[in-house]
């Protein structure tokens, strides 16, 4: 199977079939990655930049080991040290990247659309890598990957997203992914942090985490992103606690072995109690491997490679 | 994609008109003096002496063709950022009169949020200056209050003595009621109306677009109609309890159309104007991100929409404006969040009304010239200009069937950001006539 589009922007803008064909490629890597030797020609020659306009320690380190395990060439940017500081223009900024002849950019950004922009502007693949709150779509795929390996299938799977669902990528990312390979979501979290007319995307509204725990099979708690709220959206992150954290006392309402899912970073107290983060449902650090497996994979499709790795 | 934008017309002023000129053949249509018939005008030294049935062989003069066009009383954008001073390189005086004029208009108001901003007699007398002479007539609208600080009131009295029109903090709202209050009290003393840039802004901050569905799916903060509809609902209540004159800018919303029909129902002056591209667009332009969809007020939801069309059928909406609002490529280009607020739309405009109300929503020609060349200078206190014997020539040439395509080579603005590139439009203008001069459209 070949997948069918230029880029990876959002999981809104790809088939079910090119999610599909990501995850089996993903799984080929995966097993790359247990070998001793983890190294792989297969993208020798080529010249990904990864772009960062928004700080990043886990996404970026795992695209960076995906390249650097199919033997591209690197360039690492990030805003801090560029000349974003004296002004210049974002399209001047990677037309000029791009005029030292580079195959692929894997961009982040605090604005929705800036991989469209580069998607314009550029002759390059492109990979988002989360752009504000629209998507990120590699966390998705990743997510994706790890339910599928755990509990054999995705279809008929009900995908519990907890949390700040107005701020988040990740959630977005995760509703696309998910409905499209028929898996039930829901989605929990204070009024104020569930965008509206979310139900539209065909997902279901709780506001009592007490009420989703015994439905889902996969618990994927986010963070609150303050970074990105306005002030005042909730009272405290005491009461959030209280009301919303996911503690031990809580997963004993569980039905079914639950699956705990993080895509980091974690606020331990707030979202997650540490005796969840760290207890054998949780799958946090094999989400963290399977992502470079997926980035790897993402990246060899989108340089024109088949699902049928050898 | 291009950096500059290449003006490759070379038009850089207006002609003078013909001592003798003859409009031969054209639908007239005058709203107030209840003309709507094929007639001929003739224009001497910049004043119509004759319309009525003109022989054109023998006719000791020039001749316009206006056979299968339409000749108005000349129309007027009651709202317009003209951007001078301060930001010299989006548009001047200079360059957004050319492009009034190339798209039909041959009056504008300029709103006064410009660095420094018109509240002072200073800078009235400036706009005054500046566009003196020329076939745009510029009418400065002055700040409500003193810097635009929404604090203090501006010297009303003396800006209105001086030449302003009207006063409006456009660009932000009044977020003190009391100064509102304040403001539509005061300004009854000298009948011109407070235009209202209707924003809830502590509901607004941060966001990029229209709170809904679109926004949610875009992952760009919204920005609720309720926003909006609160301080319409707002100032109307102030307008009745003052008898100030309140006039809503940029209305966009159903909600907020709605207040503005109960609202002259129960007599209270409100009048309201809206933008073509309210009529024309919904919130789902914005995906894909094309920053020329980033305006506040933001592209509504398809219902409100509908609402705007009906509010301009039904009378609720006055008048269309189109505040135009020119940036830079530069500026634009930018990522989504970072892209300043506006859109150009002087020299799309006509085009717009003619396929959208006339063409798919069956509005008559006569409703489109009530709302751009009459409502605007009523409610601005202003003379309005007529066809009739007598009168200054102060007329508006346009082509109802003709098609177009919208570039921005052909824009006579400094800026070319309007969502509308590439369109194709029904209703085209041909010409403007008014303070002795012409202007012949080059779009």
């Amino acid at each position: 199977m070949v997948y069918s589009s230029k880029h990876l922007i959002g999981l809104s803008e790809i088939s079910r079939e090119d999610i599909l064909t990501v995850l089996d490629t993903a799984k080929s890597f995966r097993e790359v990655l247990d070998r001793p030797i983890k190294r792989l020609p297969t993208l020798q020659g080529k010249t990904v930049v990864n772009l960062f306009y928004e700080p990043s320690t886990r996404t970026r380190i795992s695209f960076e080991l995906a390249e650097k395990r199919l033997s591209a060439d690197i360039v690492n940017f990030s805003a801090s040290t560029s000349s974003v500081k004296k002004g210049e223009i974002l399209v001047d900024t990677v037309k000029n990247i791009a005029a030292m002849k580079i195959d692929m950019v894997v961009v982040r950004h605090s604005s929705p659309g800036t991989p469209h922009l580069l998607a314009r502007v550029l002759d390059a693949n492109i990979i988002n890598a989360g752009d504000g709150g629209h998507e990120h779509p590699t966390q998705a795929l990743l997510d994706m990957f790890t339910i599928r390996e755990k509990l054999g299938k995705l279809e008929g799977i009900t995908v519990a997203l907890v949390g700040d669902i107005s701020h988040s990528r990740v959630a977005m990312s995760n509703i696309y992914g998910l409905k499209k390979m028929g898996a039930r979501v829901l989605v929990c979290g204070p009024s104020t942090l569930i965008p509206r007319y979310i139900e539209r995307l065909g997902v279901e509204v709780y506001h009592n985490i007490d009420e989703v725990i015994p439905q889902a099979d996969v618990l994927n708690i986010l963070r609150l992103q303050l970074e990105r709220q306005r002030k005042g959206l909730f009272p405290s992150l005491r009461e959030y606690h209280n009301y919303f954290g996911i503690t031990r006392e809580r997963l004993e309402k569980a039905t079914r072995r639950l699956l705990i899912m993080h895509p980091g970073p974690m606020n331990r107290g707030v979202e997650i109690s540490s005796n969840v983060a760290d207890s054998d449902h949780s799958v946090i650090l094999e989400q963290v491997t399977n992502g470079v497996a997926v980035r790897m994979a993402v990246l060899y499709l989108l340089a024109g490679g088949r699902s049928e790795i050898n | 994609m291009r950096l500059t934008k290449d003006v490759i017309v070379s038009r850089k002023g207006f002609d003078p008109l013909p001592e003798r000129l003859l409009l031969k053949g054209g639908r007239v249509i005058d709203v107030e003096e209840n003309i709507d018939e094929t007639l001929d005008v003739v224009i001497e030294h910049g004043r119509i002496v004759e319309v009525g049935q003109v022989r054109e062989d023998g006719f000791n003069g020039d001749v316009l063709d206006c056979r299968g066009k339409i000749v108005s009383p000349g129309w007027l954008d009651m709202h317009v950022h003209l951007r001078e001073p301060g930001s010299e390189g989006k548009e001047t005086i200079a360059t957004g009169s050319l492009a009034a004029a190339n798209g039909g208009f041959t009056g504008v108001c300029c709103m006064p949020n410009t660095n420094p901003p018109i509240d002072s007699q200073e800078m009235i007398q400036y706009i005054k200056d500046r566009s003196k002479g020329a076939l745009v007539n510029v009418h400065p609208i002055a700040c409500i209050s003193k810097n635009r600080e929404g604090k203090e009131l501006s010297e009303i009295l003396e800006l209105v003595e001086q030449g302003a029109v009207a006063i409006s903090d456009d660009g932000s709202p009044v977020m003190s009621a009391e100064l509102m209050r304040r403001a539509l009290e005061y300004s009854k003393m000298v009948n011109v109306p407070v235009i209202g840039h209707e924003e809830d802004m502590t509901m607004t901050a941060g966001g990029d677009m229209h709170e809904g569905f679109i926004s949610t799916s875009l992952g760009l903060h919204g920005m609720p109609a309720v926003a909006e509809e609160i301080m319409i609902s707002r100032d109307i209540m102030l307008a009745d309890y003052t008898g100030g004159r309140f006039h809503v800018a940029h209305l966009s919303t159903r909600k907020g159309v709605e207040l503005v029909r109960e609202a002259k129902a129960r007599g209270i002056q409100v009048t309201a104007e809206a933008t073509p591209h309210h009529f024309t667009l919904n919130e789902e332009a914005v995906l894909g991100y094309n920053t020329n969809t980033k305006m506040n007020p933001p592209l509504r939801s398809e219902e409100d929409r509908l609402a705007v069309i009906e509010g301009l059928r039904d009378g609720t909406i006055d008048a269309i404006a189109t505040d135009h609002a020119p940036h830079s490529y530069e500026e634009k280009v930018m990522e989504y969040i970072y892209a300043p607020f506006g859109v150009v739309g002087l020299e799309t405009a006509l085009g717009l009304a003619g396929t959208e109300l006339v063409k798919k929503q069956r509005f008559d020609w006569n409703q489109i010239v009530r709302l751009f060349a009459v409502n605007p200078y009523r409610i601005l206190n202003l003379p309005i200009p007529v066809v009739k014997q007598g009168a200054l020539a102060n007329l508006t040439i346009f082509s109802p069937e003709a098609t177009w395509t919208v570039k921005a080579e052909k824009f006579l603005s400094k800026s070319a950001n309007s969502p509308f590139l590439g369109w194709k439009l029904t209703g085209k203008p041909v010409a403007v006539i008014n303070n002795n001069q012409i202007f012949k459209s080059v779009l």
